[in-house]
């Protein structure tokens, strides 16, 4: 892990304009870590764009209409809204599992892209709206330098994120998550809710989308509609099956490999880019159900066997 | 004072009638191969848009009336190039896996479907409303309404009784029935459940393509109508109960009435409409009207 | 004394079939109690009521003097009853240890995000239980591979681990062989007594059920039709004839 963070903050250096591809990246790879955390339930939440659109457009309501303009209150304030609105979204879809879990998540994902494209005067409509450079901490620092600093920041929440998620899935609260994949029925008849415990990790899943979101909103100054859309949705939940269901570090690799992609993709194959993602799922679905994550932990334990 | 609705009513049971014809074929699905296909909504799309482009070109041609056939065969290709080989490749490995894994491929075929429609038919929104100018209008009681809704509502209750007539009355119809029951038992008689899935899933596919060329004329096409469409599709289902028919039907009349309302009085709800009907049924029978928490793959 | 539970008038209808017809019963703190009973005359309805897994028609469950009767499994299983299941009911994603180490937190508090699930003192609580029942050898297989003597074991460890009062077990010596049953059940009761755990066990085996319990029920279509000490009760021809069958 400090190994990618050393190689993310160097290479920007020398290519300017991947270091702004990182920091989207960490932004999406964050809102993927919130897909593989109800993953580990067996949930799949098809329409997790939303918290990232609610953390996106957080971030341009707060600075337009709430007046806050530092970076860091801002991420926290964004973050915070879309735990709550995680909350308010989550205590109805505990209740539900499997197919229709994830269909209602992209219900509400799309009920919001509609509000977000309609509510014009409030939201800019499908223009959306403008996100202005913010200051730090009191500082205010022209784009380029802003930018640079953002990406140190992304960085740092990247590995601060890393840290307490994976802390949080070894917990008691993180490792009963796979028993409700594995034995709902068990878990109630040993005196644990799994809807309290789904709750918990909705919430958590909510905001690390939310952040992602705000992060994203923040690097790229603008926020559109297309944020609650589908194929983002689509995208997260690629990242977090190639992650695959073991990792948290895999949700950044997985999210990193995909920005590299399709940066370099966008020129010839833009108009296809869900078909790719489309063809990428089932493939990884296909061949690579631990998804690449495993593929690296396979990898790096015949190293070893091999040294030894 | 009900004659001053009856506009309202009429557009209601017309947008229920194509509602309910994409709504019953995912319903029919999932009750069948206890599947719920994301991808539903771009059988619908791509019958719609296959429906305009055939239609724009007989019409084009001089020859608008074959506008109709246009409808009536874009269907049946959708179904024929896609059922049988979604079903027996990508569905029939999923039979027997975790549910999660059916999820991801449904997803997967969806976000493939969608890019494929734009590669194929193009960005641009289109609109073929020929059939419908070619219907005309009627007068009733002193209102005029277009032909081509009362023939939408006509094809929707004859599409509803055919479905109920089929699973009742015929040969095959009986075989899905025993499906459904019972998977294992069926099998077990001797019926070839792999045979019946393939064919509800043809069923469901050739509803929502129908559903979707009969939409055209009145809507057109364009990009993202196969995920309006499917959203709107789970909605209906959900309200009416997943695997239910009766309660797809029903739930399409409820939601139809309810847009078509929604755009009479505050036009500014009419897309989110569905989606509160379906929370406030949610919230108080959580699998839907007429559904029943049996019906979750165990 | 007051029972430690107490059942009454306990009605169920199951689509026209009633396999609670008016249960009668009372179970005093520290008995260990068995149920036979032939197939279906709804002994493991019977496990089903008590833990909150099925609802009564009609009836009344106190535990405790408290009533239970139509609390959901959680907050039973919280209250002090612990339930293990004729087929296995084990968390296939984890280790034989993890699934006891899930109970034990449970049993203290779940809600700590924070700290990892293995810890010392689950861990150690874990191991004890598992050196109880002689499973320590197979603390960190998958319980998806366990082989199939031990799934039930690896069963009644996660109850055990709840420290119940009360302890349901049903059919705990099924699928075990006749050669492995006394030692399991001597461990079973060794610790119900040490831990002063009121249990009830539903029993196909007669040997089991004459050894180890203080009383039996014997149920047949969904009531209590006779009840005493076992050396009366299983010697009784009625008894025999419908219950145990022919032979």
């Amino acid at each position: 892990m400090l190994g990618i963070a050393v190689l993310a903050a160097l290479l920007p250096l020398a290519v300017s304009w991947l270091g702004f591809v990182f920091t989207v990246a960490i932004g999406k790879g964050l809102a993927a870590l919130g897909v593989a955390i109800l993953l580990r339930a067996g949930m799949i939440s098809i329409g997790h764009a939303l918290f990232f659109a609610i953390g996106a457009y957080a971030i341009a309501f707060l600075m337009r209409d709430a007046a806050i303009g530092e970076l860091v209150t801002l991420f926290a304030c964004a973050t915070l809204i879309t735990a709550a609105a995680g909350l308010v979204v989550g205590a109805f879809m505990v209740r539900y599992r499997g197919i229709f879990f994830a269909m209602l998540n992209l219900a509400v994902s799309m009920v919001f892209f509609t509000l977000l494209s309609k509510l014009y005067r409030l939201t800019g409509g499908t223009d959306g709206m403008r996100v202005p450079t913010p200051s730090l901490l009191g500082m205010e620092l022209s784009r380029p330098a802003f930018e640079q600093a953002l990406h140190l920041i992304a960085i740092a929440i990247m590995v601060g994120v890393a840290l307490i998620t994976d802390r949080y899935l070894k917990s008691p609260l993180g490792q009963a998550l796979s028993a409700i994949a594995t034995n709902e029925v068990r878990l109630e008849f040993i005196g644990v809710s799994a809807r309290g415990v789904l709750l918990v990790a909705y919430i958590a899943s909510a905001a690390l989308a939310g952040l992602g979101g705000a992060l994203s909103a923040v690097a790229i100054g603008h926020v559109v509609p297309e944020f609650s859309y589908w194929t983002l949705s689509g995208q997260l939940v690629l990242i977090a099956v190639l992650g695959g269901i073991g990792g948290v570090p895999g949700a950044f690799i997985g999210a990193f490999f995909l920005e590299l992609v399709r940066t370099f993709a966008v020129g010839f194959a833009a108009e296809a880019w869900n078909a790719i993602i489309g063809i990428s799922l089932l493939v990884v679905i296909f061949f690579l159900p631990e998804g690449l994550f495993g593929l690296l932990q396979r990898l790096e334990t015949r190293m070893r066997g091999r040294k030894s | 004072m009900l004659a001053n609705y009856a506009p309202l009513i009429v557009d209601g049971l017309a947008d229920a009638a194509l509602i309910f014809f994409v709504a019953v074929g995912l319903t029919l699905v999932f009750s069948v191969l206890h599947i719920l296909n994301v991808a539903h909504g771009s059988f619908y799309s791509l019958g719609a848009y296959l429906s305009v482009v055939i239609g724009s070109f007989v019409a084009g041609r001089g020859w608008p009336v074959l506008s109709f056939f246009a409808l009536v065969i874009s269907p049946f290709l959708v179904t024929v190039a896609l059922g049988p080989l979604i079903e027996r490749t990508l569905l029939r490995w999923t039979y027997g896996r975790p549910e999660a894994l059916q999820i991801l491929v449904t997803f997967g075929l969806f976000l493939i479907l969608e890019d494929a429609q734009k590669l194929i038919f193009g960005v641009q929104p289109y609109s073929q409303d020929t059939p419908m100018l070619l219907l005309g209008t009627s007068q009733i009681a002193g209102i005029v309404y277009l032909n081509y809704q009362l023939l939408l509502i006509g094809l929707a209750i004859v599409v509803a009784i055919g479905l109920r007539l089929l699973l009742k009355r015929t040969g095959i119809g009986k075989l899905i029935v025993a499906v459904v029951a019972d998977q294992e038992i069926a099998r077990a008689l001797g019926i070839d459940a792999s045979r019946v899935f393939m064919l509800a899933f043809s069923l469901g596919v050739f509803l929502a393509a129908l559903g979707g060329a009969l939409a055209s004329p009145t809507v057109g096409v364009s990009p993202g109508l196969g995920a309006e469409t499917i959203v709107l599709a789970f909605a209906v289902a959900a309200i009416g109960g997943l695997g239910q028919i009766e309660g797809a039907a029903l739930a399409a009349i409820l939601v139809g009435l309810a847009r078509s309302a929604a755009i009479y009085f505050m036009p500014e709800f009419q897309p989110v409409v569905p989606y509160l009907v379906m929370l406030a049924v949610l919230l108080v029978r959580p699998y839907g009207l007429f559904g029943s928490i049996g019906l979750r793959r165990v | 004394m007051m029972p430690i539970l107490s059942v009454r008038d306990l009605h169920v209808n199951f689509g026209g079939v009633k396999p609670a017809d008016g249960v009668e019963l009372d179970i005093h703190a520290g008995e260990i109690v068995a149920i036979i009973g032939p197939n279906g005359s709804g002994k493991t309805t019977f496990i089903n009521l008590c833990t909150g897994y099925v609802n009564p028609a009609r009836g009344s469950i106190l535990f405790d003097g408290q009533p239970i009767t139509n609390l959901p499994p959680r907050k039973i299983a919280r209250r002090g009853i612990a339930r293990a299941f004729q087929i296995p009911q084990l968390f296939t994603g984890h280790s034989l240890l993890e699934n006891v180490m899930l109970a034990v937190a449970a049993r203290s508090d779940i809600w700590q995000p924070m700290g990892p699930l293995d810890r010392e003192i689950y861990r150690e609580a874990a191991l004890r239980i598992l050196d109880l029942l002689a499973l320590n050898d197979a603390a960190d297989q998958q319980t998806a591979t366990l082989p199939e003597g031990l799934r039930k074991l690896a069963d009644i460890a996660i109850a055990i681990a709840l420290k119940p009062r009360l302890l349901l077990l049903d059919e705990p010596t099924s699928g075990v062989s006749t050669a492995e049953k006394t030692p399991l059940m001597d461990t079973i009761v060794a610790m119900l007594r040490a831990e002063r755990m009121t249990a009830l066990f539903v029993e196909h085996d007669m040997d089991v059920v004459e050894r180890y319990a203080d009383r039996v029920f014997v149920w047949d279509t969904g009531r209590v039709v006779a009840s005493g000490h076992p050396r009366e009760v299983l010697h009784n021809p009625n008894v025999v004839e419908r219950v145990v069958g022919v032979g």
